[in-house]
């Protein structure tokens, strides 16, 4: 166990590394992506944009550029190259938002997918089985920010009777706070569920016909009995794996569509206003931050995995 | 998994089928794409939603069409002080506000630069689905904007599709380090969030459009959200057929092809290849669904097709800030891309079910 996850924090790092220099190309490979010309404004001289070429470091080798940043970075001093604000501190405001956003949803994703995926296995072949496909069919073909769009327009803005965007924090006012948030998090979560459902009904009804529910059918369980402890325990093993990483990406600035629709200045938010700035610190922070919760949340995965199924734990 | 409201499948044997056809006949040789096909024209629902597909991509195609004979405006036509007859009243395509006494003494306030609604077919063809703020037919511009959304959602289907298959194919047939490097660099478009490596690659390639190594892409080409939507789904599908061909590559068939000296192309050209499309093609299906997605996510965040290209993503975005006077205008956007993917997703699955009907299972209760 201890060299397995030693051998996953070392490639944890090792993708952490590549993906934030990734980042660094991307945007220096673009034409017009110096950001000292952008910075140095439409009268600048040819001087104005050599001293600030300097001062950011971007005469120097990519390399000795990426390594800087990287390092800014981990020591909390990058700044952002628009309105020169600490990336990292930035980030930590966001923070409340995304979390308060990505944990709710993730409850209500979690549960009802689980519920809907339930319901629809036992009743295979019903009319509530029938309902739950349509409807999940439907919750997987909609975007995101057009339910968003959708919900707060008819349920903010024609009637009043939810708040029409905006967060309170939890701290501020608890009551308010999961006012503001019940739109966001069913417009997240809506999509999760109609997938998460549809998993586990394929998967509920793979199980149900393995040998061991035969034996325990056989020996006289209860069909409760059987479902809880013999199928359930089996079918829920992917969904484990699909939440774990379905949040992490949520967490790591993935509801950036929900947080725009909503007016919620977390991580996403963030992120969306530097690339319209073409602003790469803060670019570079968010998506290492997205990146890290990705991987740290598919170690988890497979530590989860292997304690969940006996049949794949490492020797 | 099952689509909505049909009939449970079940496998054709080869004695069912024989007994079809007049019982004690000679039971016929049929290929697994026969009973496919025989499966699929059984499911009407998936038939129906594929039908519904094909529907709009002809509609989209047909968009110079509509746009000549029927609307009679181009897509980026504004018409901001006109005016149109309807039901014999003249109204105007952009509200230039003011107040009106009705009949009975009430006060009706207009605000300004409120486009028109929906005239249906009451308008002769103009203004069906509403106007925009520009006074821009909003159905011609969804059928454009459709065009373009189906292009690039097709487009980087077919990409991803193709470099999945080389990828998988390498990786799964010749294994160790080639496998390693291949399955690492899946890994690594993974572990980003593919809507914020979407906007960061969309955003930085639209400024200026993209001139290297030997190509020259412009800035508000379609080929820019293609490309990066198209990169961004590689592990999606290489993931899953990689590790079909692992299974594959230790059949004796391929034992059989190497021992009569058949090339490395060869075995995985003509014996891997043709094993893996059924998967393929339901893979395909799906993705095309998600690729539309992505493009409208893209899109919408300004990241994806540049104005005043329309997009059923932009369309959204653009409608956005006036929802409350002019709701038609992201509403209607919004409902083509529903219909089209879901009509993809339900053909998607009853293809699935058609390809693979061991993938569903009977239940007894």
């Amino acid at each position: 166990m201890a060299a397995f996850l030693f051998r996953r924090v070392l490639g944890m790092i090792l993708v952490l590394a590549v993906v934030s220099f990734i980042v660094y190309l991307v945007f220096i490979v673009i034409p017009g992506g110096d950001p000292a010309i952008r910075i140095a404004g439409r009268t600048a001289t040819q001087a104005n944009i050599f001293s600030i070429r300097h001062k950011l470091g971007l005469d120097q080798p990519f390399y000795v550029q990426w390594y800087d940043m990287v390092k800014a970075l981990f020591t909390g001093t990058l700044v952002s190259y628009s309105d020169q604000t600490n990336v990292v501190s930035q980030i930590w405001q966001g923070l409340p938002v995304t979390l308060s956003l990505s944990i709710g949803a993730g409850i209500i994703w979690l549960g009802f997918g689980v519920l809907v995926g339930v319901i629809a296995a036992v009743t295979a072949g019903k009319v509530s089985d029938r309902l739950i496909t349509v409807l999940a069919l439907i919750g997987v073909s909609m975007p995101v920010f057009w339910l968003g769009i959708l919900l707060r327009y008819a349920l903010a803005e024609q009637n009043s009777w939810f708040p029409d965007g905006g967060y309170v924090p939890l701290t501020q006012n608890p009551a308010q706070w999961f006012y503001h948030l019940i739109l966001p998090w069913l417009t997240l979560a809506v999509l999760f569920i109609g997938f998460y459902g549809r998993v586990l009904r394929s998967n509920v009804l793979d199980t149900i016909n393995e040998d061991y529910v035969r034996t325990a059918k056989a020996k006289g369980l209860s069909p409760r009995r059987i479902l809880v402890r013999h199928v359930l325990r089996t079918s829920l093993i992917p969904i484990v794996t699909l939440f774990g990483l379905d949040f992490a990406a949520v967490l790591g600035g993935g509801a950036i569509l929900t947080e725009t629709v909503y007016d919620l200045h977390g991580v996403g938010f963030y992120a969306r206003t530097a690339i319209g700035n073409l602003d790469l610190p803060p670019l570079m922070g968010v998506t290492l931050y997205g990146a890290l919760f990705i991987v740290l949340f598919s170690t988890l995965v497979d530590v989860a995995y292997a304690y969940l199924d006996p049949r794949i734990r490492p020797a | 998994m099952a689509t909505t409201g049909t009939e449970e499948f079940t496998l054709d044997t080869a004695a069912e089928l024989a007994a079809e056809e007049g019982g004690g006949a000679a039971i016929q040789g049929r290929s697994p794409w026969v009973l496919a096909a025989r499966r699929l024209r059984r499911n009407y629902v998936a038939l129906a939603f594929l039908a519904l597909f094909l529907l709009i991509v002809v509609c989209c195609l047909l968009a110079p069409v509509y746009s000549s004979h029927i609307s009679g405006v181009g897509p980026n036509d504004t018409n901001i002080n006109g005016t149109i007859v309807v039901n014999g009243q003249k109204l105007d395509v952009v509200s230039n506000g003011g107040i009106t006494t009705l009949g009975n003494g009430q006060v009706k306030v207009v605000p300004a630069g409120v486009p028109i609604g929906p005239q249906w077919f009451n308008a002769g063809g103009k203004y069906v689905l509403g106007a925009d703020n520009l006074g821009r037919d909003l159905a011609t511009r969804i059928l454009y904007g459709g065009e373009n959304s189906l292009q690039i959602g097709l487009a980087s289907a077919a990409i991803t599709t193709l470099l999945s298959i080389v990828f998988a194919l390498l990786a799964g047939y010749y294994g160790g380090v080639v496998d390693w490097i291949i399955t690492r660099f899946f890994d690594l478009i993974w572990a980003f969030p593919v809507i914020l490596l979407g906007i960061a690659l969309g955003t930085a390639l639209s400024i200026n459009g993209f001139h290297h190594f030997g190509l020259d892409v412009s800035g508000s080409s379609l080929w820019i959200p293609t490309a990066v939507i198209s990169y961004v789904y590689i592990p999606y599908i290489g993931r899953p057929l990689r590790g079909q061909v692992l299974a594959l590559r230790e059949k004796e068939f391929i034992e059989a092809a190497v021992a009569q000296g058949a090339s490395s192309a060869r075995i995985m050209v003509s014996e891997i290849l043709p094993n893996l499309a059924s998967s393929i093609l339901v893979l395909f299906t799906l993705i095309v669904a998600n690729t539309i997605l992505t493009e409208a996510a893209l899109s919408f965040l300004g990241a994806g097709v540049q104005p005043p290209n329309p997009s059923w993503g932009t369309l959204i975005s653009d409608g956005e800030s006036d929802i409350v006077t002019a709701p038609w205008w992201s509403i209607a956007p919004g409902v083509a891309i529903v219909l089209t993917v879901l009509s993809l997703n339900v053909f998607g699955d009853g293809l699935r079910d058609a390809l693979d009907p061991r993938a569903k299972v009977r239940i007894e209760h």
